[in-house]
């Protein structure tokens, strides 16, 4: 279990995150929603070590997670950040060693090499690209390697930042099948996204976070039944989509 | 002198200072791509080097190998102390900060040499007996052979690092990304040490080369040291390729003009051409342009 309990976070005077309290299990993917500016990349940050809370604690299987990102990635806690961020200058299977530094600085090599295979075979267009500048992706192929570089760490938490920002929808269905599929191998993810439909949809739970508290967690059917907090809460992100998938996870919802 | 007697002279001496500035643009390079930092201490690495090679070898009567490896070993760990002691402290703060601390290292470190050395010019001796060579009608020695030897192994292993091995592949994610490095779990503090530690190496390497043909004084690196720096530059900071491109050429281009117009000249016209590069490319030869990904 890795959990945040009673996190507060100030950027010098400015209050980002104000008595967060969210845990994340093993075997399941939860939500993290909220407009801009909500405090969503703070908390993850917060969870994987890059931030120091101002207040509350980190906790990681009922104890004081370690301090720093280093320490958490060992410890198996791995956020891929928002916005691609990978190596591009580095060629893509170097991007994907990278992600499993830490495992083969131990030694694993054999294990990394399956881990490698099995990132192609999840995403083809990787195998294509093996040997080509990261930076020379499309944006939504940087997007697919960030999160393959991610999951390279074998990661028992795995922290999500808007991974289907920029991808087509048919791209987008593709990861948001990849991320349902984790938590059956032993890595729990907690799913930041705008495309609050298509995270709800694979999450078991979901969390809302407005101007740095959270204002609504549980199933994620109530929050797509409840058109008030679909309004309020996740703003305008998923208004068009509603007429088309929203509607029949309505309608199954009420059914 | 024939004139291609003469050209190929000028061609093994220009071949030879530019290794010298190619390893001391590497050794920018390398501190660059960790911590975006122009380290203005680098020069002083070259005197250090050489300062302390010739203490071994003349002080301690060490034999030439291992006061080669030690001399080469204490600059590394000088760099790595510097990194540790001067800038980490203030990790945090502004980049014109943290060059201002190169400033004050370099200064510091010149001090500090001036008292355990002295002022006076040291007789470095060259790394095998100086057994005059003939190639093309030119005329050099050993020493020659040495430096380019030694740098071309210095730059075929500094590939092999950066392209072959776990650190050297984290060290470019490193310098590519620092964030999500550290989000890898690569230990970015200790890299940026390990930069600082290889800058220091390669600096001696280049003082303990170059100061047998020049000359070894406390403050020889100074501009030895500007002129890696400009190599750098004219080569596009922060690329290998480019630094190592950047010295031969300036070297080449000193010694050509040393031999054909006047060594009055050579430093003026170095810096000229390297003006000229950098107003038709702002990047440098090899330089990545602005705005890429
Ligand atoms: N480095 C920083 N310094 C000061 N304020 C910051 C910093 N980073 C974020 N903030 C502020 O903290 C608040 C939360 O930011 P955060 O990045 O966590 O939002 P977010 O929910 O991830 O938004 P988005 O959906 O746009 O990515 C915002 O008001 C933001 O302006
Ligand atoms: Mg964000």
């Amino acid at each position: 279990m890795l959990e945040v309990s009673g996190v507060h976070y100030f950027y010098g005077q400015a209050r980002a995150l104000s008595d967060v309290s969210l845990n994340l299990d093993r075997g399941e993917v939860v939500s993290l929603l909220g407009m801009n500016g909500a405090g969503k990349t703070t908390l993850l940050n917060i969870l994987s070590g890059v931030l120091k809370p101002t207040r509350g604690q980190v906790l990681l299987d009922g104890n004081p997670a370690p301090k720093g990102p280093v320490a958490l990635v060992r410890a198996g806690v791995v956020q891929v950040p928002e916005g691609r961020q990978v190596f591009a200058p580095l060629t893509v299977r170097e991007n994907l060693e990278m992600g499993a530094y830490i495992r083969l600085k131990a030694g694993e090599k054999a294990a990394v090499a399956r881990d490698l295979e099995r990132m192609l075979a999840l995403f083809p267009i990787l195998g294509t690209r093996i040997g080509g500048r990261a930076g020379d992706l499309s944006g939504g192929e940087q997007q697919m390697l960030a999160m393959a570089r991610g999951l390279m760490a074998a990661p028992r938490y795995l922290l999500l930042d808007e991974p289907s920002l920029g991808l087509s929808p048919k791209v987008a269905a593709e990861i948001f099948r990849v991320i349902r599929d984790l938590p059956a191998t032993g890595c729990g993810v907690l799913l930041v996204e705008q495309n609050a439909l298509g995270a709800l949809s694979v999450s078991k739970r979901g969390f809302i976070l407005t101007t740095g508290s959270i204002r609504f967690s549980g199933d994620p059917a109530d929050i797509l039944r409840d058109a008030q907090l679909r309004e309020a809460f996740l703003g305008q992100a998923c208004q068009p989509d509603l007429s088309r998938d929203g509607q029949t996870d309505a309608q199954a919802g009420q059914a | 002198m024939a004139a291609h007697a003469a050209l190929s002279q000028y061609l093994i001496s220009g071949l030879t200072t530019g290794s010298v500035y190619a390893l001391t643009a590497l050794g920018y390079c390398l501190i660059y791509n960790a911590t975006k930092v122009v380290n203005f201490a680098q020069g002083d690495f070259l005197s250090l080097g050489g300062l302390l090679f010739y203490s071994l070898l003349s002080g301690l009567g060490l034999p030439l190998v291992p006061a080669f490896v030690l001399a080469v070993a204490g600059v590394a760990l000088a760099g790595a102390l510097m990194e540790r002691l001067c800038l980490r402290p203030a990790r945090s703060r502004d980049l014109m900060v943290l060059i201002f601390i190169t400033v004050a290292a370099s200064i510091l470190a010149r001090g500090l040499m001036k008292t355990v050395w002295g002022k006076q010019t040291l007789p470095l001796p060259s790394i095998s007996p100086e057994i005059p060579l003939r190639f093309m009608g030119a005329a050099f020695t050993p020493q020659n052979l040495w430096v380019l030897g030694i740098t071309l192994a210095a730059i075929l292993g500094l590939k092999h690092f950066f392209d072959r091995t776990l650190t050297g592949k984290a060290m470019r994610a490193m310098a590519a990304n620092p964030r999500a490095a550290s989000l890898m779990g690569i230990d970015t503090a200790g890299l940026t040490t390990l930069s600082f530690a290889l800058a220091g190496a390669l600096g001696a390497l280049a003082g303990i080369l170059i100061t047998p043909i020049t000359s070894l004084s406390y403050d020889v690196g100074v501009l030895l040291g500007l002129k890696g720096f400009a190599a750098a530059v004219l080569g596009g900071y922060g690329s290998f390729a480019g630094a190592v491109a950047g010295g031969l050429i300036l070297g080449l281009l000193e010694s050509l003009c040393a031999g054909l117009l006047s060594s009055a000249y050579k430093d003026v016209l170095a810096f000229l051409v390297l003006l000229l590069v950098l107003f038709l490319r702002p990047s440098g030869i090899l330089g990545v342009k602005e705005g890429r990904s």
